[in-house]
């Protein structure tokens, strides 16, 4: 009878002491440093882009925000690291920061073959086109002879080939390193249109000299999942990632925003109980705490108030919901259950 | 003897050991330096290769004929988005080897002109050309890139309203619109009888140096050799019943579709390329000139020689040989230089090569290697011709 108490003590001992060293080693490291090292853009309107103070604010970055609250309860607990389109990937790999919050499309290539690995969709957007309004144009399939003004070296160069192509459409193509060179061009008339994703188009509409003699024209030539990215080889830090923005999504779901969270930490709705730790022991599972989801939407907000105040009706983008509405609401953002 | 000397000449000196020879140090020496770097380069490429294998990165050649996907908006050949990354290379080089090779004749003649001119007895000829050398020459050549394709955008007119040249040529801002030769069947003979006027010019002007010679009095070689260039082409183009069209732009939409399209991208990038390139070539000819002694102008005067001929006929073919080499590193800068085409979208082989198709495969390394060779060998066989002109034109001494 001892010997049996005693083994079975000593088993429980063991697999607590297991369990417990089994947690993600990027956690320790960013709780140690005592801040979050995320990678954001080099200035991208709406997604991540530096106010006149030097704070960074976009919808990126509030994913990264969302994080350190889930964390340290902090949202400002984050350094930012701008990097290019180019640079992005092997500063992820090398390890200058843990996530990568940067538009960033999840494509088979990206996920399979640079070893990274995507932690759900922010946003899904697609590669959209921009005319003069004056031009007439009302539809990407009167763009046939067109010339078009792009960035090089982005997925942008091969979807209009592939889409010009496959409609037997003919144009004439400008591929220039810098955006504000491509925009200086199509502004000036030596292109009839420019491409970029639909969501970038709108930002570039306000740099434009006069915002309201262009038109976005409504066709999105291909897919852009955007989200964010984490390195291969740490599942824990994976799934504290994913999930932050699933509790963010789920939250808008069930109307726990940053402005009730208080009187739903009293809801009786077993959902909402699980999502804000009431119940249940999620959030130690993924190493945080009992209130992260908690932490997370006070100090930063659920998806659709972080959606509204960056890129929706709170900013001068002002781009509608679109695909990127809850599922019930005929989106596409769609979290699977807190249980 | 002679050859007991040469023996003796290799041994150590008696009396001291072998690692007292200096001959024998030296070798030791220059074996182990060419041991290390031969080391040293087997190690960083060893690492590389190791670092691209560990992250999973694919190496290799073969995405060279892989599916670029991409379309590229001037190209000398027949290029769709369905060809292969070889052939993007090949429409890149090509677009490089035109403005090296348009860039070198123009930037030539302009630094010839300016080089002379700052030369001039005439005060303000020769201080307008030294305040051009000065005032390009020390503004940076993208800056020069970038102020042409910006200014030229705006001056030009729109497509909708074009200037027209009698409704065959069009001056836009999208371009120049000229009318383009469609050739046919027979279309060859014109450019054989072209090839054979030619041919015969340079005989002519041979026939004409002899006669000038051994008589004093030159037949007017310039005249029968121009009258050959147009009349037998001219000829051909009749003889085989008119072969050779014209194809007109005509205005469709968007652009104008048909005939030749000479880009603004490239008038911006020539034009800089040759201002700033003919800066330094007129500074390395008048060089040229002042090292040539002043013996050989008084002479030439005290001959009767005006100061045309003089410059032409004495001062310049031995300025030459002091021209040469400098000369030829301008090129290669000019070469090297028309790789700032990304700046303004010019689809040279650096953007659209070492650009557009590092960024979609991936693999740097290679891109990077294939393109460095391409410019090594274009600088070498430029260099090659010029030194070949250069020992061609040494003083022969007998």
């Amino acid at each position: 009878m001892k010997t049996a108490l005693a083994t079975a003590v000593l088993a429980a001992a063991a697999i607590t002491a297991a369990s417990a060293q089994s947690g993600s080693p990027t956690l320790a490291k960013v709780k140690s440093e005592g801040y979050l090292k995320c990678g954001v853009s080099d200035g991208l309107a709406g997604f991540s882009n530096p106010d006149a103070q030097g704070n960074w604010t976009g919808l990126d970055v509030d994913i990264c925000r969302a994080v350190a609250a889930a964390i340290f309860d902090n949202p400002d607990a984050v350094r930012y690291t701008s990097t290019t389109a180019k640079e992005r990937f092997t500063a992820l790999q090398s390890g200058e920061f843990d996530l990568l919050s940067r538009n960033t499309t999840l494509t088979m290539q990206r996920d399979v073959a640079l070893g990274l690995e995507f932690t759900g969709i922010s946003y899904y957007d697609g590669q959209g086109f921009i005319v003069k309004t004056d031009s007439g144009v009302a539809s990407v399939n009167d763009l046939n002879g067109a010339t078009v003004c792009t960035q090089s070296g982005t997925t942008t160069e091969l979807n209009v080939a592939d889409y010009f192509a496959s409609h037997g459409m003919q144009y004439q193509i400008l591929t220039f390193e810098k955006e504000s060179e491509a925009l200086t061009a199509y502004d000036s008339g030596r292109c009839d249109a420019y491409t970029t994703d639909q969501s970038g188009l709108y930002a570039a509409k306000l740099e434009l000299a006069d915002a309201n003699a262009h038109l976005v024209l409504p066709e999105l030539i291909s897919k852009e999942p955007l989200g964010p990215a984490v390195r291969q080889g740490d599942d824990r830090w994976e799934d504290l990632v994913r999930w932050t923005l699933y509790a963010m999504i789920n939250a808008e779901e069930l109307g726990v925003t940053s402005q009730n969270i208080d009187e739903q930490l009293n809801s009786q709705n077993p959902e909402i109980r699980r999502l804000l730790g009431i119940e249940g022991d999620f959030g130690e599972q993924l190493g945080l705490t009992k209130d992260w989801a908690v932490r997370i939407i006070r100090k930063v907000g659920n998806y659709g108030e972080v959606f509204e105040k960056n890129v929706g009706t709170g900013s001068p983008l002002q781009i509608a919901r679109g695909k990127n509405a809850l599922w019930t609401n005929g989106g596409l953002q769609y979290a699977p259950p807190i249980r | 003897m002679s050859g007991q000397d040469d023996v003796a000449a290799r041994l150590p000196p008696p009396g001291v050991a072998f690692w007292g020879d200096p001959r024998l140090r030296g070798f030791v020496f220059q074996a182990i330096v060419l041991a290390l770097v031969v080391w040293l380069f087997w190690t960083m490429a060893s690492n590389a290769g190791d670092a691209l294998k560990r992250s999973g990165q694919a190496t290799g050649w073969s995405f060279l004929w892989n599916t670029a996907g991409f379309d590229i908006g001037f190209k000398l050949i027949d290029y769709t988005a369905r060809d292969r990354h070889i052939d993007v290379l090949v429409v890149g080089l090509l677009n490089t080897l035109m403005i090296a090779g348009l860039g070198i004749v123009l930037a030539t003649v302009l630094g010839f002109v300016v080089g002379i001119a700052r030369l001039s007895p005439n005060w303000l000829v020769s201080r307008m050309a030294a305040a051009y050398v000065e005032f390009v020459r020390n503004v940076p050549l993208l800056l020069w890139i970038l102020f042409f394709y910006l200014a030229l955008i705006p001056i030009l007119p729109p497509v909708k309203q074009a200037i027209s040249l009698g409704d065959t040529l069009f001056l836009t801002n999208r371009g120049l619109y000229m009318p383009k030769l469609h050739w046919t069947e027979g279309a060859i003979w014109i450019v054989v009888a072209l090839a054979s006027a030619i041919v015969l010019w340079v005989a002519t002007t041979v026939w004409a140096r002899r006669r000038q010679t051994a008589t004093g009095r030159r037949p007017p070689d310039l005249l029968i050799g121009l009258a050959l260039v147009i009349a037998l082409p001219v000829a051909a183009f009749f003889a085989t019943g008119a072969p050779v069209s014209l194809e007109f732009p005509e205005l469709k939409g968007f652009n104008f579709q048909g005939g030749l399209a000479i880009l603004p991208e490239l008038v911006a990038l020539l034009f800089a390329l040759t201002i700033y390139t003919a800066a330094y070539i007129g500074e390395i000819v008048r060089s040229g000139i002042e090292g040539v002694s002043k013996g050989q102008s008084e002479a030439a005067s005290a001959l009767g020689l005006s100061r045309g001929q003089r410059l032409r006929l004495v001062v310049i073919p031995q300025a030459m040989r002091i021209i040469i080499p400098p000369l030829t590193s301008q090129y290669l800068n000019l070469t090297k230089n028309s790789s700032l085409a990304a700046a303004i979208a010019f689809p040279d082989l650096v953007h659209v090569f070492a650009g557009t198709s590092l960024n979609q495969t991936g693999q740097a390394l290679e891109i990077l290697a294939i393109t460095a060779a391409i410019y090594l060998t274009i600088s070498l066989t430029v260099s090659g011709f010029m030194n070949l002109y250069n020992y061609a034109t040494r003083l022969k001494e007998r």
